[in-house]
């Protein structure tokens, strides 16, 4: 037993692939033996690894050395190579097309999310512009949150809580994607690349996306990646110039 | 050979990630913007040209196609890691916050899609 762990410990990632491996394939046997493949098996795969994560904390199930494999597998550099390779399968003349829509939906999508955050915050009892701005700035991703926060001088436990509003939206995105996407026309590239300009959550549409039609993944990929970047720039300049104007009214 | 895609894509993923650096450094924010997104661009561009010249062998195409079907696995790891705790305990704030801005969005695909259509259809 001691030595199966140690040969975990030093092939974490070799483990991980192991993990997750069997992970895919209970959740695909539940989906065709259980639901009948109305849930898609991806689905319940991610809400499974979702599930998993509370067992941990600041990196969810990572945070248990025999999963620390887990950090590298599901990190930022393999996610984002894996996200790269999506663009193999995608047609150029869709991207063309959809251009000035994906950019639309890159402002209004930024905009909006600061919006209603921000509101929430205000309704919530918040009356520095700081705090405002920066749970705004957290209902876009949770990366702009903390950036947005630090930048601006924010308290750590408002930090926390953008980087949790952010959290909570990547999970709503990635869940409720798959059972909303008939209503709001998501199943062509076009609505694909506005999706994810909308939404921005980099984790979250294409997770969402690869639970309802893997096809679409990289058109919605290819707009979310632009808009971390908008919302840091956007939200510590003009949106907190803007509420701090709001506020002195 | 199948890493010569595998090298392809590692190239198209850096020089995109070094432009989205240098373009978040000429706004000034200390970051990565459309990184990835200009490394897909590349990837799209290059192997297009590739296959129109007759550059992109089988071989070198499975390189990236096994990242590509090797995506779905990592994005079930990265929800392993997220730290969903924190979601829940940021308290009402954070899951108001998170919830109605994503519900806003939601509503707002089918508009914004048909603004887009209409410009194309339009010209």
């Amino acid at each position: 037993m001691e030595n199966l762990k140690n040969i975990i410990d030093v092939n974490g990632l070799v483990f991980a692939f192991l993990f997750v491996g069997v992970i895919m394939l209970i959740s695909y046997w539940i989906s065709k033996n259980l639901t009948g493949k109305k849930i898609p098996g991806v689905a319940i795969a991610i809400i499974a690894g979702l599930a998993l994560a509370l067992l941990g904390n600041k990196n969810g199930l990572a945070d248990l050395p025999l999963f620390a494999g887990l950090a590298l597998l599901g990190g930022a550099m393999l996610r984002d190579f894996a996200v790269v390779a999506t663009a193999m399968g995608a047609d150029l003349y869709h991207i063309k097309r959809a251009g000035p829509a994906g950019l639309v939906s890159l402002i209004t999508g930024v905009t909006i999310s600061f919006i209603f955050g921000a509101s929430v915050a205000l309704i919530m009892g918040y009356t520095d512009a700081e705090s405002i701005t920066t749970i705004g700035a957290g209902a876009c991703t949770y990366i702009v949150g903390p950036v947005t926060g630090s930048a601006i001088g924010a308290s750590s436990d408002v930090i926390a809580i953008s980087v949790a509003a952010g959290v909570v939206k990547t999970i709503v995105v990635t869940t409720g994607t798959p059972l909303i996407a008939k209503k709001i026309g998501l199943n062509n590239p076009h609505s694909a690349l506005v999706f994810g300009g909308l939404m921005g959550t980099t984790s979250g549409v294409t997770a969402g996306l690869a639970a309802t039609d893997a096809r679409l993944v990289p058109y919605g990929a290819l707009t979310a990646t632009f808009y971390t970047g908008l919302g840091c720039l956007l939200c510590p300049s003009v949106f907190y110039l803007a509420i701090k104007l709001i506020l002195n009214f | 050979m199948k890493i010569y895609g595998v090298a392809l894509l590692a190239g198209c993923f850096l020089t995109g990630k070094l432009i989205g650096n240098i373009l978040g450094e000429v706004i000034g924010i200390n970051g990565d913007i459309g990184g990835v997104g200009f490394a897909m661009l590349l990837l799209m561009l290059l192997t297009t040209w590739m296959r129109k010249k007759g550059l992109l062998v089988q071989e070198t195409g499975e390189g990236i196609l096994f990242w590509t079907s090797m995506y779905i696995p990592i994005i079930v790891a990265m929800a392993a890691t997220l730290n969903v705790k924190a979601a829940i305990s940021g308290g009402w704030i954070a899951i108001f916050a998170g919830l109605s801005a994503t519900v806003a969005c939601f509503i707002l695909v089918p508009l914004i899609s048909r603004v887009g259509q209409k410009q194309n259809t339009g010209e």
